[in-house]
């Protein structure tokens, strides 16, 4: 809990009597009543909500570290062929998905549990604090930490009467005079209190972080989100199917999917040529037409990084791009046995891309069913260095001399079983490499609009076109407007909890012996950094009808 | 003028000012020097009967004013030795001077790549110097605060340190902006995270002054919580509770605009994951400073693992683990 009792052991404990009272060092007794409350007592200080702060700091760090299931899969894989004997000890440890694990978790809920524990007592203490008058004026202010006193002619009752004024024009809550007679009337005072909203603010940011909680966790049982990869040209139905990748939370239901789906007409991107950003996109959008229901009228615009398409509760982003060569395989007698843009995703930032053409129905030269599959990669702007350490690169991403480099496989691609196969890979189990004359294996090099053989008369592969495609996540998290509600009334929270100051003044008017009045002015800062002392120099010039320099007393 | 011309312009102005911050450096070096020399003498001077009364009249106006504007506890002694307050002033002059130039430098350097001119960390170094010199100057300019003054110096040496390693090692000439940083969340995220940054620094120095002269006091026997010590560590606090709402605010842009870009608002970026920490770190030093027995020197500590936590965010993550900001540019 927040910072704000900083002088509550002062004065005054209305906040902090009912507030959990410091815990004991040790169990009671073992009563399972008294152990119950002790433990929970124990939970809800404040010296364990630090101790979980700090832990919940130092536990996520590994994520940053080790690489997270969630965030790249990909080099999750890598790092575990890298480290085979350290990999069932973090898995172990559950450090591949640390916000997950259930340790990670364990902190976080006891963090929860120690807020709630903190805020209703507190809540409670706080609504019955609001209602009650400002205390008792201190029979001694010249006790307190900063006062003032000074000696004037005018009466007291005047001087009590400006400063209510005073007072409530500054906002400050009066102690109503009625409800303590004796001190009201008898020799006079003023108590005053301001800065409610302190408190206030506090425990609503508190209580705003538990509803961005359950907003974020809306998001993860009933949302789903998924990756698509769609040739320019090419449509996407909003379907389970259609997805590459896809999670979804455990309530989610697939029949709620927006039936929606997009067509991509155009995809422009240009690249930057020089300086150190070259070969990054300084350009990078969508021309689509989408329909928000297969009935509905077909409505296009531009989709660009930073600005998704919304359909009704669920986004599109456009997030990466990349090649699709357009690869025609013939057989023998020059019938078609696959045409068609081939995705070929990319591996690094040169676009270097890997992909995989899968000819189920390839007729061989005896007549024969034949399976082929091609593998290998594209390169935008293609070159070789010749020698050691040499090999095939791409000098820029944009598709400059565009060349696709490919080994060729026959045998069974493993498709006819029925089992899932993702379709960037090819499964080598059953294949084997097609081999020339002099039994090394068949590599089929490209460049844009050339034709190459395969040996044994299975036909030809050619390179016929360049496409791009455009890779969409689509997204729909419920609880998303919740969550950011949470957040900005937590911000709200927050700023009153920290610069609301919580002040406690007090005048008192007192006749002397030679019949003028003696007035005393103190004040009680609850938090730090609030300029108390000129506070009281401006009341005190308020009240003292001539300008006098106050004297400033010290105990 | 052209952008190439805006460019060197600016790059001269952000020379200049690193230059300019590193006199200040010396001239508040020697202030301070001569400033301990000058006290250490007079307290020689004193170590009489007054002495005592003085350090008995000091510890009760302190005890007064708590809550209270701090009185001037150093510097404009009357019994240093003379033209160290002068050297003093001519260094936070020179501050100001520099923070002009490097302000002006940015300007400069907005109006060549045409656009706002925090988008790598070349730039983020630059407008970070500018932040955290700018809320050093406020801070130092209030009379709670005053007490940083002393800071001077470490605070003139990290300007110029910064902007030297951002001329020589982080340097990106101006270009044009990458299409996931084409958004208007980059001025308010960025802003916000750099603005928090400056607070944050401001905050560190004091910590650590703060512990240092926490160490001195006990060892000299000084030991009352009413001392230097605490009006440093006020200093501090005061950094960290502007800075805190600000940070939280760079999170949230930072969520909102991932939400817009990437898909998703929070998915454990590195670079996500280290704010994080940093936003934990600095709660929990406030939740110490609320706490009997973390006041003080623990919720210092807390307070400069929140700092290491921002520093690592914004150099290590970018160098060494990488992650969806990568874009940011060493």
């Amino acid at each position: 809990m927040p910072p704000d009792t900083r002088l509550d052991t002062d004065l005054d404990h209305r906040a902090s009597s009912s507030a959990p009272a410091p815990p004991p060092s040790e169990p009671p007794s073992l009563a399972p009543r008294e152990l119950a409350r002790w433990a929970w007592r124990q939970l809800t200080s404040m010296r364990t909500a630090l101790l979980l702060l700090f832990l919940l700091a130092l536990a996520a760090v590994p994520g940053s570290v080790v690489p997270q299931e969630g965030v790249d899969s990909t080099r999750v894989a890598q790092w575990q062929a890298d480290h085979p004997r350290l990999t069932p000890v973090y898995e172990w440890l559950g450090l591949f998905s640390v916000y997950d694990s259930v340790w990670f978790s364990a902190i976080y809920m006891l963090l929860m549990v120690s807020l709630v524990g903190c805020i209703v007592p507190r809540t409670r203490v706080y609504w019955r604090g609001l209602r009650a008058q400002p205390p008792r004026t201190p029979r001694r202010l010249d006790r307190l930490p900063a006062h003032r006193s000074f000696t004037t002619d005018a009466a007291p009752e005047e001087v009590l009467g400006l400063a209510r004024e005073r007072l409530r024009a500054r906002r400050y809550r009066l102690r109503r005079p009625t409800d303590d007679a004796s001190d009201e009337a008898g020799d006079g005072s003023v108590s005053a209190e301001r800065g409610y909203l302190r408190e206030a603010g506090n425990l609503v940011f508190h209580l705003a972080i538990i509803v961005v909680l359950v907003g974020v966790a809306m998001g993860s049982l009933w949302g789903f989100r998924g990756s698509v990869v769609v040739v320019t040209g090419d449509g996407f139905a909003n379907t389970l199917t259609r997805y590459d990748e896809f999670s979804a939370g455990p309530f989610f239901d697939p029949d709620d999917l927006e039936p929606f789906d997009v067509t991509i007409d155009d995809f422009d991107l240009t690249f930057i040529e020089e300086g150190r950003q070259r070969g990054m996109a300084s350009q990078f959008r969508a021309d689509v037409t989408y329909r928000s229901s297969p009935d509905a009228e077909p409505e296009q615009r531009e989709l660009a990084v930073n600005h998704p398409l919304s359909v009704d509760d669920t986004d599109v982003f456009l997030i990466g791009h990349g090649y699709a060569p357009q690869i025609t395989v013939r057989n023998d007698d020059g019938s078609v046995a696959y045409s068609g843009p081939t995705v070929f995703l990319p591996e690094d930032t040169t676009f270097r891309s890997f992909g995989v053409v899968r000819v189920p129905d390839a007729t061989g030269a005896d007549g024969e069913r034949q399976q082929i599959g091609l593998e290998g990669e594209f390169y935008p702007t293609y070159f070789f260095i010749r020698g050691e350490g040499g090999g095939p690169g791409t000098a820029f991403p944009d598709a400059r001399n565009p060349v696709v480099s490919m080994l060729a496989y026959g045998g069974d691609l493993g498709m006819d079983d029925g089992s899932p196969q993702s379709v960037y890979l090819l499964d080598k189990d059953a294949l084997e490499p097609l081999t020339d004359d002099e039994g090394k294996p068949v590599r089929v090099d490209l460049a844009l609009g050339q034709t190459v053989d395969l040996p044994d008369g299975l036909g030809s592969v050619s390179f016929d076109g360049l496409s791009r495609f455009v890779k969409l996540d689509v997204a729909e998290r419920p609880g998303q407007g919740l969550a950011l509600a949470g957040l900005v009334v937590a911000l709200l929270g927050l700023l009153g909890s920290l610069y609301v100051r919580p002040r406690r003044l007090w005048v008192r008017a007192e006749r002397t012996d030679d019949g003028r009045t003696l007035v005393s002015v103190a004040g009680l800062d609850r938090s730090s950094g609030g300029d108390l002392s000129g506070e009281l120099d401006d009341l005190v010039t308020r009240l003292s009808p001539t300008p006098q320099t106050p004297q400033e007393q010290t105990p | 003028m052209t952008s190439s011309t805006y460019a060197l312009v600016s790059d001269r102005l952000v020379l200049c000012a690193m230059v300019v911050y590193v006199l200040a450096m010396l001239s508040l070096a020697v202030g301070s020097a001569l400033t301990s020399r000058g006290r250490r003498r007079a307290a020689v001077a004193d170590r009489l009967p007054s002495a005592v009364a003085l350090t008995a009249a000091r510890g009760a106006t302190v005890t007064v004013d708590r809550g209270l504007p701090e009185p001037d506890l150093h510097g404009s002694s009357p019994r240093s030795a003379p033209g160290t307050t002068r050297l003093t002033a001519i260094g936070t002059s020179l501050l100001g001077l520099g923070l002009v130039l490097t302000v002006a430098g940015i300007v400069a350097r907005g109006a060549a790549a045409g656009r706002v001119p925090w988008s790598n960390m070349y730039e983020f170094t630059v407008v970070g110097v500018a932040a955290f010199m700018a809320a050093y100057l406020v801070l130092v300019a209030r009379p709670r605060t005053r007490v940083l003054l002393a800071a001077g110096v470490w605070i003139a040496g990290a300007a110029g340190l910064f902007l030297g390693l951002a001329l020589t090692v982080l340097y990106t000439p101006a270009a044009g902006l990458i299409p996931v940083l084409d958004s208007a969340w980059l001025v308010i995220h960025v802003a916000a995270a750099i603005v928090a940054g400056g607070l944050f620094t401001v905050g560190a120095v004091a910590s650590v002054l703060h512990l240092v002269q926490l160490r001195r006091e006990r060892r000299r026997g000084v030991g009352s919580a009413s001392s230097r010590a605490e009006t440093l560590e006020q200093a501090a606090q005061t950094a960290y509770t502007i800075a805190f709402p600000i940070w939280t605010f760079a999170v949230i842009a930072g969520a909102i605009w991932a939400e817009n870009s990437w898909g998703r608002y929070w998915g454990w970026d590195p670079k996500e994951t280290w704010a994080f920490i940093t936003w934990v770190f600095y709660a929990a030093y406030l939740h110490a400073q609320a706490t009997a027995g973390w006041r003080g020197k623990k919720a210092s500590w807390l307070g400069l693992a929140g700092y290491l936590a921002f520093l690592f965010n914004f150099i290590g993550v970018n160098i060494w683990v990488g992650g969806l900001h990568s874009y940011a540019g060493v």
